[in-house]
């Protein structure tokens, strides 16, 4: 890299360098540190009840368990997808391949609410335009679980394709073809060359998709129905724990929600480096 | 391919055939109606607002974390950016009602403003130019600055005529993700804005509201105009990106 030899331009410690640092990080601790540390304050603000408490309530426990079993599908279906429309998009061309590209990253874009809608649209169980025929054979989808997989799946979907596609542009497909003209078929290919090369791509997309989809509000508020014990997610809970005045609850699975996050955040940038090197 | 159809380009097209359905003039009115004409003007001023913060700080956020040396809390800083992505919608405004809301140690209480519409947008969308604009300062190559500084150039001759030509189009494509994101913005804003008629309501809480009151047609109005601007703004970041491809 460029730090090697040549005295840098701008190594001095200048009084803008300080200043400079002084104000990004004065931004990011208004705006990010200080409003997550308080979080964490206000959900121990009366020791640990207020966890207690919310790890006691059954419906919430349910709330919880169904959030990280959507996560955990979500993130099974979006990772095979991912992977597969990754391949798709970087060994093949195929007509529409450009326009396949930039519609992958609408779910990124697009409101949450809009996902919301336009699945209740296709599935809805009385409007929708497969709803009906699919609830005479016996499947609801909208407000019930495989709605809220639906919504998950929607909003996730992209991430773990965003950070194949590159490793996979990069890794190029020569080892693939070596393999190949040796007598490997497709799935040996896969899984001894472009599996083990994509690896930390596959990883951090996962990381990704995990903490967004544990996180997801707008699309699974439209789509679940909210209905106690049965298909409300921990988001859900927090926005109704705090419009009915249990601040305490609202912050504690707040915290909950955060910790999960953050965590992923964690992970990823630890692995982030070593896949850079 | 099935499964992408089925999952997402059915259920975006029938946003779109609803809201044709009823025709154009229905689409018109539900589109300009007026509590839904000032939510939709409101999402975009601010977030249109909030984009011209993000190009600033976000390229000085950028700066600091490629260029200065190591100093104390570097890393956590890298974490902090993070933060609004990974965060639930739903928590990040929690979060910043417990700084700005009612209980502020800070004394300031935004919440039920068009201040916390801002704030909420602010948040959500503080990683798109940060992230996008580190990997292209990193890759920078540091000749043409150190010739320009040998040939007398002042350090802001060099950042603008010199460094900011490089970033522009990695700041023109975060810019326009962190504005998708902010028209598109709900989860933060249930609890922060207080979501009311006329004043903080948002596109999103307008298009929620129409599907509860079962008003699907206009909902789904509303929600092709979401559509249509996302969709120009990936129409923008790609032909940005490939225009810096092949610039090489």
């Amino acid at each position: 890299m460029a730090e090697s030899t040549a005295p840098r331009v701008r190594t001095g410690r200048r009084p803008s360098t300080y200043l400079l640092r002084l104000i990004v990080t004065g931004y990011l601790v208004l705006l990010v540190a200080w409003p997550v540390f308080l979080v964490g304050r206000n959900a121990f603000a009366d020791g640990t009840t207020d966890i207690q408490a919310i790890l006691d309530d059954p419906d919430i426990v349910h709330a919880l368990q169904l959030t990280v079993l959507v996560a955990i599908i979500a993130v099974v279906i979006n990772t095979v997808f991912g992977v597969g429309i990754s391949i798709l998009l970087v060994r093949y061309t195929f007509p529409g391949r450009r326009l396949l590209n930039a519609l992958l990253d609408v779910p990124l874009s697009v409101s949450p609410i809009v996902v919301g809608l336009a699945l209740v649209l296709v599935y809805g169980g009385r409007t929708g335009w497969f709803g009906p025929t699919l609830q005479n054979a016996g499947i609801q989808i909208i407000f019930a679980t495989p709605g809220i997989v639906l919504a998950t799946v929607f909003v996730a979907l992209p991430l773990v394709i965003r950070e194949v596609v590159p490793v996979l542009e990069e890794v190029g497909d020569e080892q693939e073809q070596a393999a190949r003209s040796l007598g490997a078929n497709a799935i040996q290919t896969f899984r001894r060359i472009t599996l083990p090369a994509i690896k930390w791509g596959v990883i951090y997309g996962v990381v990704l998709s995990l903490a967004r989809s544990l996180g997801e509000f707008g699309a699974v508020k439209v789509v679940s129905g909210n209905v106690l014990g049965q298909t409300r997610t921990a988001t859900l809970v927090v926005e109704e724990k705090y419009l009915n005045f249990d601040r305490g609850g609202a912050y504690a699975t707040a915290f909950l929600l955060a910790l999960v996050a953050v965590a992923c955040i964690i992970v990823v940038s630890v692995i982030r480096p070593k896949d850079q090197r | 391919m099935l499964w992408f159809s089925l999952l997402v380009l059915i259920p975006l097209t029938a946003v779109i055939v609803t809201a044709s359905g009823n025709g154009w003039v229905e689409f018109w009115r539900a589109v300009t109606n007026e509590q839904t004409a000032a939510a939709i003007q409101l999402t975009v001023g601010t977030a249109f607002l909030v984009t011209l913060v993000n190009i600033v700080m976000g390229t000085m956020i950028a700066w600091v974390l490629v260029r200065d040396e190591r100093f104390f809390g570097k890393r956590a800083l890298e974490v902090l950016i993070d933060i609004p992505f990974a965060l639930p919608t739903i928590v990040a405004g929690l979060v910043l009602l417990s700084l700005y809301g009612p209980d502020s140690p800070l004394g300031v209480n935004i919440a039920n403003t068009r201040v916390a519409v801002f704030l909420a947008f602010l948040f959500v969308t503080l990683p798109f130019v940060v992230r996008t604009v580190q990997p292209v300062l990193t890759e920078l190559d540091r000749e043409a600055e150190e010739a320009a500084a040998s040939l007398g150039a002042s350090r802001f001759t060099i950042f603008r005529r010199i460094i900011l030509p490089s970033l522009t189009p990695a700041i023109a494509a975060g810019a326009a993700l962190s504005f998708a994101r902010g028209v598109s913005e709900y989860g933060s804003l249930v609890l922060l804005s207080g979501n009311l008629p006329m004043r903080t309501e948002v596109t999103s809480v307008r298009i929620l509201s129409s599907i509860e009151n079962d008003n699907l047609e206009s909902a789904a109005a509303v929600a092709a105009v979401l559509l249509a601007i996302s969709f120009v703004v990936i129409v923008a970041v790609d032909v940005i990106q490939r225009r810096v491809v092949r610039r090489g």
